[in-house]
């Protein structure tokens, strides 16, 4: 055992702006899932045969495969096809979002499914259109009942995002690694990055139960 | 002038015939009770009049429109006809208030301060202007049921529904909603009530519908209704409840 902690400190400032790479690319693949997830699970209670088609295959297809195949297949076969020279910033956010949809999607159809029917047919009832009623009436109830979950999602999508390390995406990840083989110490970068990446999350989960007892308000 | 008029209504689930040829009218300010043993059918006539079911067959005409018609815009039609449920059925995300002025906002897009005017006459009306702001959870079953009267009259309804509105009540509580629906007949509303309340049928409708096992057995001004039914079945089943 010879920890030594000050050699990484030229490092730090290089390895903290990892933070803001990670948490740029985590952002947009959470809204993007988030929204894809919605629409998605629309699709799986929709009354027609082709959407609910379409949504499930979809989530079997980025559910049944690794993710880090499909950050590969984004972003080396990607160029391959198309000639487009894909960033890893845009590969990144495209897998990551892709991926988390089909998780999403699962979760808020549940949460829609465990909505009270009456719900639905008190709206119904009152002549609100079905648009206005699944943005007003009824996702808000999902959505409250589902924020664990969700949270989870977004937890596992926090952590999982070191993967894009292995398409050379300069992640926090990538940095602790650039640094470890510079310095041939690689604990004290690896303990580092682990640290903050606690932290990202652990922020991750006040901000879900902030958000759950502003939710809470109506009981 | 006749504000429900039902044709030839039939109702299947699957191989289930719940409904059979059922044809009956109300007319405009009239009060109509809808009674009969469990599994009679009651519920699932009056849900049809509103299309929370889809008839198998024949003619539902409201207010001089036919419901039925397969082109017909479902959404607008609902607008006009009113519906209580046993369970409420209020939002629960929302505060009374916002569960009143909701519906008038975005269908009837009236603005904010004119729904919410309303909302606290119609609150006033139920005996609830206090609760304007508290959110569903925070009532008795009296008070939900007395906002969802009063969020279902928001919307200006030419006729309401009742399904069993006193059935999931503690029993304290019965009467003041009740007491609001003898209050709304009064006022000249055309009610349609499915109801275990043979007081309240005898007392405010107008009309007894009696069904049984899908079918209308028997139709005819509550005092007759009660006193000398006409048909086996009506006589069984008032003997067993009163």
């Amino acid at each position: 055992m010879n920890l030594d902690f000050s050699q990484i400190v030229p490092y730090i400032p290089f390895m903290l702006e990892g933070i803001w790479v990670t948490i740029r690319f985590v952002i947009v693949a959470i809204i993007l899932g988030f929204i894809l997830g919605t629409l998605l699970a629309l699709c799986k209670i929709s009354s027609i045969r082709l959407l609910r088609a379409i949504a499930g295959s979809y989530t079997s297809i980025f559910r049944g495969t690794p993710l880090i195949l499909q950050l590969m297949l984004f972003h080396y076969a990607v160029p391959q096809l198309t000639g487009y020279d894909i960033t890893p910033f845009m590969s990144a956010i495209l897998a990551f979002g892709l991926n988390s949809a089909a998780y999403v999607s699962e979760i808020i159809r549940a949460g829609i499914q465990a909505v009270d029917k009456g719900q639905t047919e008190a709206a119904k009832a009152l002549g609100v259109p079905y648009r206005e009623m699944m943005i007003d009436i009824i996702l808000p109830q999902a959505m409250k009942n589902i924020l664990p979950a969700l949270m989870n999602e977004f937890i596992t999508l926090t952590k999982e995002s070191a993967l894009v390390s292995t398409i050379g995406y300069l992640d926090l990840m990538r940095r602790s690694q650039v640094v470890g083989s510079s310095l041939f110490r690689n604990f004290e970068p690896l303990l580092f990055v682990g640290v903050i990446y606690w932290l990202m999350v652990t922020g991750l989960s006040v901000l879900g139960r902030m958000v759950e007892r502003r939710l809470n308000v109506s009981d | 002038m006749l504000v429900i008029k039902v044709e030839n209504l039939s109702k299947k689930f699957g191989d289930n015939e719940v409904l059979k040829d059922i044809s009956a009218e109300v007319k405009k300010g009239e009060v109509v009770s809808i009674i009969g043993p469990s599994g009679s059918g009651k519920s699932t006539f009056l849900r049809c009049i509103n299309l929370l079911e889809k008839p198998t067959a024949g003619k539902i005409f409201v207010a001089g429109q036919e419901l039925t018609d397969p082109k017909i815009n479902v959404t607008k039609a609902r607008e006009k006809v009113g519906m209580v449920f046993q369970h409420f059925h209020l939002f629960p995300h929302l505060t009374v208030l916002e569960n009143l002025t909701y519906a008038p906002m975005k269908v009837k897009k009236e603005t904010k301060t004119v729904a919410q005017e309303k909302a606290r006459e119609l609150l006033l009306k139920v005996g609830l202007a206090e609760k304007a702001d508290a959110y569903p959870n925070s009532l008795s079953g009296g008070q939900k049921q007395r906002v969802a009267i009063a969020r279902a009259l928001s919307m200006e309804p030419d006729l309401m529904l009742f399904d069993e509105p006193t059935s999931a009540l503690d029993p304290e509580m019965v009467k003041e909603v009740l007491d609001v629906m003898k209050d709304l007949a009064h006022s000249g509303m055309t009610m349609a009530v499915v109801t275990h309340e043979m007081g309240f049928a005898r007392e405010v409708a107008d009309r007894v519908l009696f069904l049984d096992e899908g079918r209308l057995v028997e139709s005819g001004e509550p005092i007759p209704f009660f006193e000398n039914p006409q048909t086996e079945r009506a006589k069984s089943f008032l003997d067993k409840i009163l």
